[in-house]
């Protein structure tokens, strides 16, 4: 059994050297890879903070995914149409800057899971599954009959949008932001996880009627949880537009939803840097695989089901043993 | 007569025809154990779940130092200093010894909204939560985890939990239960010492225990209280005796 701590060590080293390593060797597609994991990763990274945590088995976080993206969309494709967002009853005009489309996406998906919470928390189980997956879908049928901002086809983005000093056409530059990010928000949730908070929600997951009988909602605890969980996916989503220059109502899709809860479950359910793990093997699979037969899902499903019935700590699990307590 | 801590007025719960509770009238003292007894399916465990909430009485109500609480969640009354212990060990398996009595000292505080510190290196919380480990005798396990320990060691977590509440009342649900003679007798005296601190509603099976600790039995047949009295008044009841203590003895 290795450590968790170097499993995290080296899955870090790992996003550091290889994208470097492409650099040097001009492969760009390579970092385009890792970019795109890295953005997986922190959209799995969000929803283990929901289903890890707080034992919330969400399959709608496609909605957090999308409105990040067509957060993105919308404000790019005003700027570079030249058209206002909207005049009345003021001016909101459409942007290029990464942080303030950082700023709306993150705002929305965290209304939005506000909403969804409010509503979904009132069941359990197969139940909160069902009805997240169906907000999902309406989320998804909405995108593709809204027309205005391209319905089924989507909006393409011509420009990267920019962010203040650095040249985000470049693809290492866009990697090192996404990679950042991913790292402050893997800080910030080992210092959720370890909280007051973080303690207080794992055991409205084990045990609600205990949360309760101390004095605490454990509802409340969890609607915050997935309110913080949906802000983070909303965030990978914007990134994930940003990257493909385009949005389309597949972000919305239950496929997308189904994919970030692969991450996590192939990762390590709970555990810091399964969602990171993760959304690397995935990538990687879906590469390498993917070139050799258009059928590659069969085996990330064998691979899924392996992990499932013999690893339920996932790869991260597998590598490093149980959890360890902390003091 | 002081004012009761506890106090339930004619609660009645039904299920169906099943009269679960009947028209229950009970109080609890400062400083003094009331024992509930009863055969199995008397409604000792609805009794408790209408009392701490959870479950919603049909009629009647509850006061608790004072306020009525009848229509108030879980959550509100043990904020008010209600501490309940489960008879199936409530607590967080996953978790260890120690952090499932953080959480109840975090519930007592009243303070989960706060993301980034560690609450390992909170003092405050910390130093409630490990002095109640050390009164129940649990301190050298604090680091293991819940799931690990022996069922006698989990009702004592249970009771550790309860403690860090600092409550007004505890209610205990079986405390006993599988203990074993010694950790029964062990906790006999540690609820014994209790009392001065807080009263305890205490529903237990192990008639030693009860007749050792209670200063008033109440009685609990069909969902009714039969009886309520002294240790030797009820040993003396008829009644009693031949609705419950006839047939187990």
């Amino acid at each position: 059994m290795i450590p968790e701590r170097m499993v995290n060590g080296a899955v870090l080293a790992g996003l550091l050297v290889v994208p470097l390593w492409a650099m040097v060797a001009n492969e760009p597609f390579t970092i385009t890879l890792a970019t795109r994991a890295v953005i997986f990763a922190l959209a799995a990274v969000g929803l283990n903070i929901a289903l890890g945590l707080g034992g919330l088995v969400s399959l709608g976080h496609a909605v957090f995914f999308g409105l990040g993206g067509y957060a993105m969309g919308i404000l790019a494709h005003h700027a570079q149409t030249y058209t206002p967002l909207m005049e009345w009853p003021f001016l909101i005009e459409g942007t290029k800057s990464m942080p303030v489309i950082w700023l709306v996406a993150m705002v929305t998906s965290a209304l939005a899971a506000l909403v969804i919470g409010l509503l979904s928390l009132r069941t359990t189980g197969v139940y909160f599954i069902m009805i997240t997956l169906a907000f999902g879908q309406m989320f998804y049928y909405f995108a593709i009959s809204w027309a205005k901002y391209g319905g089924e086809d989507g909006l393409s983005i011509y420009v990267r949008n920019g962010f203040p000093g650095l040249n985000t056409l470049v693809p290492i530059q866009f990697y090192g932001l996404c990679f950042g990010i991913l790292c402050l928000v893997l800080v910030l949730n080992a210092a959720l996880a370890r909280s007051p908070f973080g303690l207080a929600l794992n055991a409205s997951r084990q045990m609600p009627t205990r949360v309760e009988t101390v004095g605490l909602d454990p509802m409340r605890l969890k609607l915050v949880a997935f309110v913080i969980s949906g802000t983070i996916t909303g965030l990978a989503g914007a990134l994930f537009a940003d990257l493909n220059r385009f949005v389309s109502p597949t972000m919305f899709s239950w496929q997308m939803s189904g994919e970030i809860m692969i991450f996590v479950i192939l990762g390590g359910v709970a555990r810091l840097f399964g969602p990171v793990v993760g959304a690397v093997v995935f990538v990687a699979l879906e590469h390498f695989l993917g070139g050799l037969s258009d059928y590659w899902h069969i085996y990330l499903g064998l691979l899924l089901l392996l992990i499932v019935l013999f690893a339920r700590g996932g790869i991260v699990g597998l590598l490093s043993g149980r959890e360890r307590t902390h003091d | 007569m002081t004012d009761p801590v506890l106090e339930t007025h004619h609660l009645s719960k039904s299920f169906g025809a099943l009269k679960a509770t009947d028209s229950v009238c009970l109080d609890l003292q400062p400083g003094e154990i009331h024992a509930v007894i009863g055969p199995n399916g008397a409604g000792k465990s609805t009794l408790i779940a209408q009392i701490c909430g959870g479950l919603q009485p049909d009629e009647g109500r509850i006061s608790f130092q004072g306020v009525d609480v009848t229509a108030l969640p879980t959550r509100a009354r043990a904020k008010m200093g209600l501490a309940r212990t489960f008879q199936i060990s409530a607590l967080a398996m996953e978790d260890t010894v120690l952090q499932n009595v953080l959480l109840g000292a975090l519930g007592a505080a009243g303070q989960p909204w706060r993301f980034f510190r560690p609450v390992m290196q909170d003092a405050s919380l910390r130093s409630r939560a490990e002095d109640a480990l050390e009164r129940v005798g649990l301190s050298d396990v604090r680091t293991s985890r819940t799931a690990e320990l022996s069922h006698g060691q989990r009702r004592q977590l249970e009771v550790a939990v309860a403690l860090t509440l600092q409550p007004r009342a505890f209610v205990m649900d079986e405390p006993m239960a599988g203990l074993g003679v010694d950790g029964s007798r062990r906790l006999t005296g540690f609820l014994d010492e209790l009392r001065a601190e807080a009263p305890i509603l205490l529903v237990e099976h192990d008639m030693d225990a009860v007749f050792a600790l209670a200063d008033r039995i109440s009685v609990l047949v069909y969902g009714r209280v039969i009886e309520t009295g002294t240790v030797a008044e009820i040993r003396a009841s008829k009644a009693v005796r031949e609705a419950y203590l006839g047939e187990s003895t």
